[in-house]
């Protein structure tokens, strides 16, 4: 396991030692806060900021080839590490005008067909597929509802579990449940150190647990959506550093950092045949859970 | 509006729209919430938890499901011993040990669901079984691990599987490790199906967020009761998101058959020949004559 994803190739040793100290010490409720702040913090790079400066002769594909073109979700073909790839990533708008077209980056099913195609289109001509996750959950809409919202999520999950070339996720800001999850069902998961990762919102925890929205932070702190404790509970597979003051703070930085954290990953699991890539990917999630 | 918006993105509360609490006080559980009709335990049970008046399905436990379904005698349960532990030692109003212990206790079920192997009509299948009424049926580690046995059980057999689901989602109270179960499901069918299994999923009353969104969906054929809520998101939250007026049967059985979401709408007393019949068309025998 890479517990660093890319930090074994990257940055310089005093920073290095500063991240590895602060993972191995107990996260506290603050700074569980904070990650959920930063997470969804308004000048956190996006999938479109990962792409600019991530891939080559990126071309974006459009539409579900039934309904619509569900811009909460982009996809396209481009080039990374020499080599062409698919690309999946949720894309949440800037300004007001961008985040309404965007939807929030709350995609309905046609978003989730749309990926669904291109994840097909990326197992027929051997493509890596990568996918960046950065949502606050899938749209929660009557007629998203009408169109199979749940139905297009589980799918969604059984193609990637399907599909035989090499899947590279990683959570970018918000992995919203059943909406994050949907695009994220990979042989290696990755996180961003200020992402989260989580089966409700802080805010709906609270509203339904304590009865009262207010008590997000409280909620937060029980339910742990840092990347710290999704990776000691097995969920992920390494955290991605970030610029020290957060990836708002420099997205050249934060590119360069996750570049080299999914190009490593991706190297880890390039050239393994289609059916042992399948079966791996297929028990690692059989794995995941604790009981008793 | 958007933290309002992020807020109601992610839905695993139970919800129904004719709430039988907000009509009229505490109803009591063998009253219909549709026509008010009352009956006695027996009764109902006789009556395979119907209303005979209007038709209403009341929830039906896993135990009296099984004994419905499977030919007498022959079920065997399986994965008995899995139970839901609490890594992340949670705490809301109450410690999540004590909601567990409590809804053991009152249920007598060890999790939202049980598996095992059985006979129906005399065709071997395996049955996953979800009972709403222990913890609202959500779906946490043991749930998940206990679904994914079946499947396991059910490929080493060749038997089909026939999922019977009711439950509001997956279980918060084990935050992350809940929403893997979706994944951990969905490659759990998605053996099944490789190995030439099939998979028949009967969407029980509620039927929602987590567990709709994974293996659920995936039932080769799917199967809804009567005005049963199939949604991922439920009313409450999408009225407070959209501020639409919602269609009467939003989410409902209906609306999901209308839209192509499911493949029929059968009342309990004719779920079982269908199943027998769905078994008869999976089997890989061929009949003489």
């Amino acid at each position: 396991m890479s517990l660093l994803g890319g930090t074994r190739v990257s940055g310089d040793l005093e920073r290095l030692e500063e991240q590895l100290e602060r993972m191995q010490a107990e996260v506290t409720d603050e700074e569980i806060w904070r990650s959920v702040e930063l997470a969804r913090h308004p000048d956190r790079p996006y999938t479109l900021d990962y792409v600019e400066r991530l891939l080559d002769d990126f071309v974006e594909l459009h539409g579900d080839r039934g309904r619509a073109d569900d811009r909460a979700l982009v996809t396209g073909l481009g080039r990374f590490g020499g080599r062409t790839v698919a690309l999946i990533g949720h894309q949440k708008g800037r300004d007001l005008k961008e985040r309404t077209e965007r939807n929030f980056g709350m995609a309905y099913p046609e978003g989730y067909r749309k990926a669904m195609r291109v994840m097909e289109l990326a197992g027929r001509h051997d493509f890596p597929l990568l996918t960046l996750v950065d949502t606050p959950g899938a749209y929660p809409g009557v007629s998203a509802e009408q169109h199979g919202q749940g139905g297009a999520i589980a799918r969604s999950q059984a193609v990637l579990a399907r599909l035989g070339v090499p899947i590279v996720s990683c959570i970018i800001g918000e992995g919203g449940s059943g909406g994050a999850i949907a695009i994220a069902v990979a042989d290696r998961v990755l996180m961003q150190e200020n992402a989260i990762y989580s089966v409700i919102s802080p805010e709906g925890c609270a509203a339904i647990l304590w009865r009262d929205a207010g008590e997000a932070r409280k909620a937060a702190a029980a339910f742990k959506p840092d990347a710290v404790h999704s990776l000691e509970l097995g969920v992920i597979d390494g955290i991605v550093p970030e610029p020290d003051d957060g990836a708002h703070t420099d997205h050249d930085g934060a590119a360069r950092l996750l570049g080299e954290s999914l190009e490593l990953a991706l190297s880890e699991v390039d050239g393994t045949p289609p059916d042992v890539l399948r079966r791996e990917r297929r028990a690692k999630f059989r794995r995941m859970g604790i009981h008793a | 509006m958007v933290d309002q918006m992020a807020e109601s993105g992610i839905d695993v509360s139970i919800e129904r729209k004719d709430e039988p609490q907000a009509v009229e006080g505490k109803r009591h559980a063998n009253t219909c919430p549709s026509c008010s009709s009352h009956y006695r335990d027996e009764e109902l049970r006789a009556s395979l938890r119907v209303c005979t008046q209007c038709g209403h399905h009341f929830p039906m436990p896993a135990s009296e499901r099984i004994a419905y379904l499977a030919d007498p005698g022959s079920f065997e349960e399986e994965a008995a011993d899995v139970r839901s532990a609490d890594p992340l030692e949670f705490f809301d109003l109450r410690p999540y040990k004590e909601r567990l212990a409590e809804a053991e206790l009152q249920t007598g079920l060890g999790e939202a669901i049980v598996v095992g192997r059985a006979t129906l009509d005399e065709h071997d299948c395996e049955l996953s079984v979800m009972d709403f009424s222990f913890l609202g049926g959500s779906m946490g580690s043991a749930v998940g691990e206990k679904f994914v046995r079946a499947c396991e059980s059910a490929v080493e057999r060749g038997a089909p599987l026939i999922s019977v689901t009711a439950s509001g989602g997956a279980r918060m109270q084990e935050g992350i490790l809940s929403l893997m179960q979706l994944p951990k499901t969905v490659c759990a069918v998605e053996d099944l199906h490789d190995a030439g299994g099939a998979l028949i999923s009967v969407m029980a009353h509620p039927t929602t967020a987590g567990v709709l969104a994974s293996f659920a969906s995936l039932g080769d054929v799917i199967v809804a009761e009567p005005k049963a809520l199939l949604s991922f998101t439920g009313p409450r939250v999408v009225q407070q998101t959209t501020r639409e007026k919602l269609p009467d049967d939003f989410g409902l059985s209906e609306s999901n058959y209308r839209y192509g979401h499911v493949d029929a709408i059968l009342p309990r007393n004719e779920l079982r020949p269908y199943l027998a019949r769905l078994l008869r068309l999976f089997s890989s025998e061929t009949s003489d004559g």
